[in-house]
This record gives structure tokens, C-alpha cells and sequence, in this order.
């Protein structure tokens, strides 16, 4: 039976949601707004020159080969951060939910990175890895790799990854416990009878009934990796070098708040919202019927 | 009772305000952290004990780039401080922005301060002055890049520690020190800073058109060059061959020369608090090293580091104005400015200054000090060598720095680099000059 709350007032249930509405209003949908307004602008830093520009900075962006070798950055950087986030935590995953003993233990270690703020994560990784005193880069000196990611991009990249992935793993793995426990045991007992090995159980039985949840990661980590990572590229590579590292969101940052260029930042705002939405449908249509809750 | 507790708390309430009022609160937004900005501090209160109409409130707003966004969103909401501390390559933004700021010069000539332009170091000023000759925000914390050594590298690798005058003698002894098994024989800081900006007024070429841009906003990027073209293949020849180890677009040179792990090093000259503070290395610091075949080489470096604007407000009254003026005028004072160049290391900003510092004996102890000086003022600054005003510099400075990092991880050539980085900065330029019509 369907629960219903009647509000014996008409105005109450208004009033109750209005401060979330205004919040909402205030911080979300006007901002959103203005940054719309603003795209179509070109306007000076102090806001006392405004002209009406049409399409112009829209244009100028895919003009610029830059901004668009961004989305590829954007693209690969999305794709390595989702794709070992899911991968490494889903293993975690298998293995946390197999322990017996100390099992809490092992949990609370594993969700503890997500507690971790971005930027502190980044001047963590940054740190292990800097190119003269890092510690990760005295063992890698003496194992004979030249490891310098303020100079070779790839290695720049590398570390902005292993960085976001790190950070992303200890929500990734609650969600796959939960999903991993909600599997029946007579399942995998009976696929067990049936002469199936772990490896093969996990891939038949497991794996299909954990669907729900990996795509359902997949759609949050890729929004995360473009949107989310923003504190460990800026307390990393900044972008560098030579925009190795520029993700689309960096750029929006670097363009509207220290370089002041709004029109151009706004603009660049608005297609990362177009993208946004393109993603959040996707999440509702194909996400929503398929999780079994 | 009750009535006449209220009426004492209202006279009370009364003649305090009215004490508020008699003292005008002058806002100054600085980028000085650390002991810095102690010394900011310092220079607050040692004005407000000097007299008793104004006061000024001197705040930390963050880093260069994060204060001038605030005073930007401020500004827009009518809330503008008085005085704003603002970076060198933020000037042409600043000056673009004509309603608001206030120049420098009719600050003090409306509050009728004395105030002579050509009391100050022609190079520092140059850099914050328009072409009528108006000085447009007052220079306050300005260096210039050096070039430093470390004598014990050299004396390990068994050379004599001279310092290399010439780019081809610094190659020379690069190599040396390489053969020597050092790792990093050179490194930077700030690298479009020492290699393109400095790099150009110490050669007398070009950055930009129409006198590096101070001339008018239809200015372009000359940085292809075959002269830069030519120094930018050589730092990435050197980067190459492990003479050259790049460090990173700001001041990460600094820690590699610090903490002795690269031998040469060229950086900002405040560099050297850094490195007495850490004390690990025996060093001294020189001219910048130069191209000896390019004619009128060396010429003078330019300055780098931050002015102070006067930002102007809606109901901004007069007398707020006259505060400034006051406070400008008290921080020009030849007394004040060798406190703040022997504290800080910065350069001083007046000639009467630097001539006071001379006379007490400072540069004897600490020639680095006047070394910066020297080279600032090593010839009469030339239309390539007053400074530059490029719109929207921090984007500029950003492309240039991007395209010089792909020639040394080797991905581009030198000459390819330098063209594009020409034409994505001539882009800026020109949305630039769009904007502020």
C-alpha cells in the first residue's frame, strides 16, 4: 500500500520545500543561467564593456585545435579513471567479500580514501611522485626509469589517473559489496554443485547479476572524471605539461577565473552542461530500468 | 536609572562612532603571504602611528591571481578596496579598465600630494607608466631575474667558480659539469618570464609590436624571431643532452638550486632569501648570461613582481582619495623603501633610495642586492627593454610557456613551436582588444 501524507494546509508543503527550492534557485539554476547569458557576451574583466557576440566564442573554441584536442584529453583521462576505478574496486570487491575474519577491518581501510578532499589526495600523489625528492621517484630512479611528469606528458597523465582512481575506489567498492551481498548464495552454490570454478562462477553468475551496479558506476565515475577531478589536476600538473593534462572542467577554471576571459569560460561551460545532461539521460534511461532495487 | 543607563549608552555609542568617523578606513588587498606579509603588516602600522585621519587595513586576499578575481567580483558588486595589489602581467587588464581605476598620477595631483615621476627607477616605473608619461599604478614589489651559481658544483667537477658570461660559455661548462657526472647542470624558474620577457629587453629585440604592446592594443607577439627561435632550439638541445633540466612554469627552479641538486640556476632575484635560508650550498649570483654576437647585448632585464592600483567605487568619496594619495606618498619615502628593500629584497622603488641604501654601507655586505639593481639600470632603457603591456597576459604567458614545454619534451621544433605560439597568443590579443574597445 502506497504511503500518503496529507497536509491539512494548502501553503504548508510549499513552505516546507521552499528554502531547498530557493537553494536550488539560488546556487544551481541561476548561476546556469548567467553562464548561458554570459556565453553569448564578450565582455572586459570588470564587467564595463558588454557586447552581444552571437555565436562567436562558441566559434572561436572549435576553432581552436586546442580546445578540441581537450575533449580528446578529456575523453582518455575519462575512460583509463572509470575504467581502474571499476576494475580495481570490483576486485576489492570479490576479495573483501570472501574474508571471514577482520572483515571490518579490511572495509573501513578500503573506504577511507573517499574521505580524503581531492586537492589534499593530489598534493599527496604529487608529493610521492615529484620529479627531484619523491619518494616513489627515488625507487623508480634506482630501477632505471627517467620519471619527470613536470616534462613527459604521458607520465603527467599517469599520474592525474592513478591519483583520481585512488580516490574513486572506496565508493565504487561499497557499491559493489552491497551488490555482491545482495546475490544469493543459492546461486552461486548451485552453479557450484553444477561443476562451475570461481573463475568461471564469478563471470557467469556474479558478474551478469552485478550489471546493474557496474553500469550504474560507469555513468557516475565518467561524470566524476570530468567533473570531480578538478582538485587533483590543480594540485598537480595544473593542466601541464603543454596541456597534457588539460581536462575540459580545468579549462574552464584556468579561462573564467585566473585569465578573467567570461565570455570564452561561459562558453565553455555551456557545452559541458549540454554534456552533463547527454549523460544524466543516459543514466535515467538506461540505468534507472535496469537497477533492481 | 534605567533612562539615564540609556542615555549614557547612547552618548557613549554616539562619541564612539563619532571617533570612527574622524578616522577614514583605507582597504589595501595584497598577495604577501608568509613573512611577507608580516612586513605589509609592518608597513600598515607603521603609517597609521604616523598620523590620525586615515587608517589603513591591509588584507591578505590569496595569491595574485585569486586577490585580483575577488577585487574584480568586488568591483562589480560596488565594493572595490581602495588599494589592490596587483601582478605584473594583470597590468594591461587593469589599465584597460578605465572606469575602474584611478591613475596613480591624478590620485596625487587631485589630492595635491607632492609627487615627481622621475624620482623613481626609470625601469621600474616605466613598466607601470603610459605614454604620455602619466604613471599609471605605483611599483611596489619588483625584481628582476639573475643568474646564480654553485661554486662548490663547479669546484667538484674541478672548474674554476667563475661564472659563465655568455649562453656559449654556460653551454661550455654545462657540458663539463655533465662530463663531471653532475645531473642537472642548469635549471629555471619561471621560464617564459626569464627566457622570452627578460630574455628579449636583455637582446633589445621585440616581444611585441608597438613598443611591446605599451603603445596600443593592436600590438602582436614578435617571439619567432630567429634570435628566439635560435635560444629556445638551444634550451632544448641542452634538455636533450641532460644539460638543461626544466622545472616548471613557476618558481620550482628555485628548490632544484637550493637544495644543490643543479649547478647553474637563472630565477627571480628574490630567489635569494631562499637560498640563505637553506644554507646548503656555497653560491654567488650574476648578470644573466647572454648571446655575445647579438649587437647591443646586454642591454637592461625588466622587473617583474606587483604594483599597487587605485581602484575607484561608487560613493568613493574625496577624501578616501586623499588618504591614498597620502599612503602612496609614504610608501615612496626613501626611508620606508630601504626598509623594504633590505627586508624583502625587492627592488627599491625611488632613486633617493637606492642612493641611501648605497651610502649605509648594505650593498658592501650584500651585492646581490644592488646586483639587481645594476642590471635593471644597465643601459637607458629602450622601447624593447622599458617593459611590456600584453592584454590578457596570464592566458599569453600560459601559451608561451605551453609551446617552450613542448620543444623540450622534444614534440615540436623550436621554430614550429614559437610560430604557433605567436598565433595562439596573437588570438588573445585580439579578443582582448575586442573587449576593452
Amino acid at each position: 500500500m502506497e504511503k500518503r501524507v496529507a497536509f491539512r494546509s494548502a501553503w504548508l508543503p510549499y513552505a516546507l520545500l521552499a528554502p531547498q527550492i530557493a537553494i536550488t534557485i539560488i546556487f544551481f539554476f541561476w548561476p546556469a543561467v548567467q553562464a548561458v547569458w554570459f556565453a553569448f557576451q564578450l565582455q572586459d574583466a570588470f564587467g564595463l564593456q558588454t557586447e552581444f557576440v552571437g555565436l562567436q566564442n562558441f566559434a572561436a573554441l572549435f576553432a581552436d585545435e586546442h580546445y578540441l584536442a581537450s575533449f580528446q584529453t578529456t575523453a582518455v583521462f575519462s575512460v583509463l579513471v572509470a575504467f581502474f576505478g571499476i576494475a580495481i574496486s570490483l576486485l576489492l570487491a570479490t576479495m573483501a567479500d570472501r574474508v571471514v575474519r577482520g572483515a571490518l577491518v579490511y572495509k573501513t581501510l578500503l573506504i577511507w580514501p573517499y574521505a580524503v578532499a581531492a586537492a589534499v589526495a593530489g598534493v599527496l600523489w604529487a608529493f610521492m611522485f615529484a620529479p627531484s625528492i619523491g619518494i616513489v621517484t627515488y625507487v623508480l630512479k634506482r630501477m632505471g626509469v627517467d620519471w619527470n611528469w613536470i616534462i613527459n606528458g604521458d607520465q603527467a597523465m599517469l599520474l592525474v589517473v592513478m591519483a583520481s582512481v585512488w580516490k574513486q575506489i572506496s565508493y565504487n567498492f561499497l557499491f559493489f559489496l552491497a551488490g555482491l551481498q545482495s546475490i544469493p548464495r543459492s546461486l552461486v552454490e548451485a552453479a557450484a554443485i553444477d561443476g562451475a570454478g570461481p573463475v568461471r562462477r564469478f563471470w557467469t553468475v556474479v558478474f551478469p547479476l552485478l550489471s546493474p551496479t557496474t553500469f550504474f558506476l560507469l555513468v557516475v565515475n565518467i561524470v566524476y572524471a570530468f567533473f570531480d577531478t578538478f582538485g587533483v589536476i590543480d594540485a598537480t600538473t595544473q593542466g601541464g605539461p603543454a596541456q597534457a593534462t588539460q581536462i575540459l572542467v580545468y579549462k574552464v577554471y584556468y579561462d573564467g577565473v585566473k585569465a578573467a576571459d567570461l565570455g570564452g569560460s561561459s562558453a565553455q561551460s555551456v557545452i559541458l552542461m549540454l554534456i552533463v545532461i547527454a549523460l544524466t539521460v543516459i543514466q535515467f534511461r538506461f540505468v534507472e530500468r535496469r537497477v533492481q532495487y | 536609572m534605567r533612562f539615564k543607563l540609556l542615555v549614557a549608552a547612547l552618548a557613549s555609542a554616539g562619541l564612539y562612532s563619532a571617533n570612527a568617523q574622524a578616522q577614514t578606513e583605507i582597504q589595501w588587498w595584497h598577495s604577501m603571504g608568509g613573512a611577507l606579509g608580516d612586513r605589509v603588516n609592518g608597513l600598515a602600522d607603521k603609517f597609521n602611528a604616523s598620523q590620525k585621519d586615515y587608517k589603513v587595513v591591509a588584507t591578505y586576499k590569496g595569491q595574485y591571481p585569486v586577490s585580483m578575481t575577488a577585487a574584480i567580483a568586488a568591483f562589480r558588486a560596488g565594493n572595490a578596496p581602495h588599494i589592490l595589489q596587483v601582478f605584473e602581467v594583470g597590468t594591461a587588464t587593469m589599465m584597460a579598465a578605465k572606469g575602474a581605476i584611478v591613475p596613480v598620477a591624478t590620485v596625487m595631483k587631485n589630492a595635491k600630494e607632492p609627487f615627481d615621476p622621475k624620482a623613481y627607477l626609470p625601469t621600474v616605473a616605466g613598466y607601470y607608466t603610459d605614454m604620455k608619461g602619466n604613471m599609471l599604478s605605483l611599483p611596489f614589489n619588483s625584481s628582476t631575474a639573475l643568474f646564480y651559481i654553485n661554486k662548490d658544483a663547479f669546484k667538484k667537477a674541478s672548474l674554476e667558480p667563475v661564472a659563465p658570461k655568455t649562453w656559449k660559455e654556460l653551454v661550455a661548462t654545462a657540458e663539463k659539469l655533465k662530463a663531471a657526472g653532475h645531473a642537472c647542470p642548469y635549471t629555471t624558474a619561471w621560464p617564459s618570464w626569464v627566457h622570452i620577457e627578460n630574455f628579449s629587453a636583455w637582446h633589445n629585440v621585440p616581444i611585441g609590436t608597438k613598443q611591446n604592446g605599451m603603445g596600443g592594443l593592436d600590438t602582436q607577439f614578435s617571439i619567432n624571431s630567429p634570435l628566439h627561435v635560435r635560444h629556445i632550439a638551444m634550451l632544448g638541445d641542452m634538455t636533450k643532452k641532460g644539460l638543461f633540466v626544466y622545472a616548471g612554469r613557476t618558481n620550482q627552479g628555485d628548490a632544484k638550486f637550493s637544495s644543490g641538486e643543479c649547478a647553474m640556476f637563472t630565477g627571480s632575484a628574490s630567489a635569494q632569501a631562499g637560498i640563505k635560508k637553506a644554507g646548503k650550498v656555497d653560491w654567488s649570483v650574476h648578470f644573466l648570461p647572454y648571446h655575445d654576437d647579438v649587437k647591443g647585448a646586454p642591454q637592461n632585464s625588466i622587473i617583474g613582481g606587483a604594483s599597487l592600483w587605485v581602484m575607484a567605487s561608487k560613493n568613493r568619496k574625496p577624501d578616501e582619495y586623499k588618504g591614498v594619495a597620502k599612503f602612496l606618498a609614504f610608501l615612496s619615502k626613501p626611508e620606508i623603501q630601504m626598509e623594504w628593500h633590505t627586508g624583502t629584497g625587492y627592488v627599491p622603488i625611488t632613486l633617493a633610495a637606492f642612493e641611501m641604501t648605497r651610502k649605509s654601507g648594505y650593498y658592501d655586505k650584500e651585492p646581490g642586492a644592488e646586483l639587481t639593481v645594476r642590471q635593471l639600470t644597465h643601459k637607458p632603457p629602450t622601447a624593447n627593454s622599458k617593459g611590456l603591456r600584453f592584454g590578457n597576459f596570464v592566458q599569453g604567458r600560459e601559451v608561451i610557456e605551453e609551446e617552450m614545454e613542448s620543444v623540450f619534451a622534444g614534440k615540436k621544433d623550436a621554430k614550429t613551436a614559437m610560430n604557433d605560439a605567436v598565433k595562439r597568443g596573437n588570438e588573445i590579443l585580439r579578443k582582448f582588444q575586442a573587449a576593452n574597445k
